[in-house]
């Protein structure tokens, strides 16, 4: 068989990308241009679709007269702006850790990498609920410690500091990206940097720091996409209380379709939800170039 | 004055119950430039790294500027180190790199730029100062690396196999340099490599390393013309020498009689401790060797290969009788030879060899003031 003859088959090669193409196109792009037609509707769930008007941008400028929109996004830009910079910082700090040459590390690694496995599912977020529930672990802790109990999830600061907890008790797959770029960094650098005299923590900030930026770019970016997008932690948790405390948009966004039926409105929010993502991601981008330290490839002859 | 800048004392490193370096003692004078050499795994770098403190003994003691720094922190050494891979801060410039020890002493700002311009002259840095790592070729980022140890003004210089990245026109260019800079700076040296051309060259001293141990330590021409061993012979010269097997077949007062596969050979030699019929190794190094008529010379054999370097050829012989491989001989540049051409080769006792099955080196020439 010729080099060539495995391009010229034109149905072979359509078939291979097949698989790809059709969920694409079924699962993505039809809704993302359905929804986006939809949230120019007033469709409502129990309706036929063809009963549904279309009434233009009135959707989107409904909504910066909704109390409880506002409300949520409020809340998500504090869980957002909250969980990621904390988020990042445990995981890396972990990471630095479980980068040390000890006995047993990769035992270790696994065990701090586990709860990742779980984290994101529905079920950790039940036990999360019967975590911090009134007469929950944490409560009967603080009873044997002598202390009275707190309502958790009664309470809008302490219930959202319930959520923050799940998505920081989430660290792992942060933390397994910063531990590959950690060990990225030739270990040369702190041989050098030890011989100059810098301690550990002036090597942390001077030489690993700087050149773990790119991963920090790739974690940030992640982080902030996930977290906008958080649903399990409020909806099982606290429902999105007390007084929409919680009321995080993915929250919101389902409560208007699946609860109250508001299709085209529904749509509308998912999509200032995208357009929120894509212009922190943007951002991201351009700012960059002025954190992000990109090491090129060492084009000579040799290196490591 | 104190006159020893590092001095080792039976020192000892084991990783994990495997021996690395068994008992290294040494001196290295102020100002000397010495060259740890030997095959790749025989601890070189590792006791280089140990005189850094990136490892600690096992057992030992290690002196640096009459302190004993056994156990001292890498940056109270008062050492610089030059990495094989450089180890430049890949996001700092070349004026951040090298004044980055300064930096982290807190010296005031104008005066690292100072320092840092001056070395950099020196190097001839200066137009790149505000460049990264990246940007720069594989000599420049060498000379970048040297500058970050020179700034420091330390009391020792090491390198750790610092040419070996480059390709073969950059390192005898930066080879000569390296020469250079240390005949203006006079500054103490260790300097590890896996090349006995860079040793030859560059020490003042050669020490060759064999697994963990100091095979022979000395000037460079003492160790070419007086291998204490079979190592050291064979592994320092370019081409090696050519080791015979013989045996000793007797012994006057200033002479020992060897034979060979082409009979006996006599060759000046006092002290040695000879056995009759012990086997020995007879070393010959290529120069040792020269072309000559028939019946005068005390080799014979065929060419079986002529590698033509123009100031010099060297010409591959088969011996005749001798399972060996072919022997290298150096000849003038135009000699006239082709290749199954028969030659004599008449050996110079004065330089020749003699190695005993331990091989450890036989006696001496008599008069050692003509060794050379």
């Amino acid at each position: 068989m010729s080099g060539a003859s495995i391009y010229a088959s034109r149905r072979a090669g359509s078939l291979y990308i097949a698989p790809f193409a059709i969920g694409f196109l079924l699962f993505t792009a039809f809704p993302f241009i359905a929804s986006f037609i939809l949230s120019l509707t007033d469709a409502r769930l129990q309706d036929q679709l063809g009963d549904a008007h279309f009434i233009g941008w009135s959707n989107y400028a409904g909504m910066w007269s909704d109390a409880t929109f506002r409300k949520s996004l409020g809340v998500t830009f504090f869980y957002v702006f909250v969980t990621v910079p904390l988020k990042l910082a445990f995981a890396l700090l972990i990471a630095v850790v479980l980068n040390f040459k000890l006995r047993g590390i990769g035992l270790f690694r696994t065990a701090f990498y586990l709860p990742s496995i779980l984290g994101g599912s529905v079920a950790i977020a039940v036990v999360w609920r019967f975590v911090f529930a009134g007469d929950g672990l944490v409560n009967q802790f603080l009873h044997g410690a002598g202390i009275g109990g707190v309502n958790w999830l009664g309470e809008p600061s302490t219930a959202m500091f319930s959520i923050i907890l799940l998505r920081l008790w989430q660290f792992g797959s942060a933390m397994v990206v910063f531990l590959a770029g950690l060990k990225a960094i030739p270990e040369d650098l702190y041989e050098a940097a030890d011989i100059d005299g810098a301690s550990r923590l002036r090597q942390f900030w001077m030489i690993t720091l700087p050149l773990l930026t790119p991963v920090l770019f790739f974690n940030f970016i992640m982080q902030i996409v996930q977290a906008f997008q958080e649903f399990n932690g409020p909806y099982i948790i606290t429902g999105g209380g007390p007084m929409k405390s919680t009321y995080l948009l993915p929250l919101m966004i389902y409560e208007e379709a699946f609860k109250y039926f508001n299709l085209g409105y529904s749509s509308a929010l998912s999509w200032v939800l995208f357009v929120i993502i894509a212009l922190f991601t943007a951002l991201a981008f351009w700012s960059q170039r002025f954190w992000v330290f990109y090491a090129q490839e060492r084009s000579d002859k040799g290196g490591h | 004055m104190n006159t020893s800048s590092v001095i080792l004392d039976q020192v000892t490193k084991s990783f994990s119950g495997h021996d690395v370096i068994k008992g290294v003692s040494l001196e290295v004078k102020k100002g000397e430039l010495v060259v740890f050499v030997g095959p790749s795994g025989c601890g070189k770098s590792t006791l280089l790294r140990l005189i850094a403190g990136l490892e600690t003994p096992s057992s030992g003691r290690i002196d640096i500027a009459g302190e004993n720094v056994t156990y001292a922190h890498p940056s109270k050494r008062g050492v610089a180190m030059v990495f094989q891979s450089y180890a430049l801060y890949p996001h700092m410039t070349v004026e951040d790199n090298i004044g980055f020890a300064l930096r982290i002493k807190g010296m005031p700002r104008v005066e690292i730029k100072l320092k840092v311009r001056a070395v950099a002259e020196t190097l001839q840095l200066g137009h790149l100062l505000h460049r990264l790592p990246k940007a720069l070729s594989g000599g420049q980022r060498q000379r970048v690396a040297i500058g970050r140890a020179m700034v420091r003004e330390p009391d020792v210089f090491l390198f750790d196999e610092p040419l070996s990245n480059l390709d073969a026109s950059l390192r005898g260019q930066m080879r000569v340099e390296i020469a250079g800079l240390h005949a203006r700076l006079g500054a103490t040296s260790v300097y590890v490599t896996h090349d006995q051309v860079e040793a030859m060259t560059l020490a003042d001293k050669i020490v060759v390393l064999n697994g963990g141990r100091i095979e022979q330590a000395g000037p460079p021409m003492e160790l070419y013309r007086r291998p204490a061993n079979l190592f050291v012979a064979t592994f320092i010269g370019s081409p090696g020498m050519n080791i015979l097997p013989a045996t000793l077949a007797g012994a006057e007062r200033d002479q020992v009689t060897v034979t060979t596969a082409q009979g006996p050979i006599s060759l000046p030699r006092v002290n040695a401790n000879i056995v009759t019929g012990a086997e020995v190794s007879l070393g010959l190094r290529p120069e040792s060797l020269s072309l000559t008529t028939a019946g005068k010379g005390q080799l014979s054999g065929y060419v079986n290969l002529i590698e033509r370097l123009g100031g010099e050829t060297f010409a591959y012989i088969a011996l005749k009788g001798f399972e060996a491989p072919p022997i290298i001989v150096r000849l003038d540049g135009d000699v006239e030879l082709r290749v199954h051409d028969e030659v004599h080769l008449a050996i110079d006792g004065q330089r020749a060899h003699l190695f005993g099955a331990d091989g450890l080196a036989l006696g001496h020439v008599p008069d050692t003031k003509e060794r050379g």
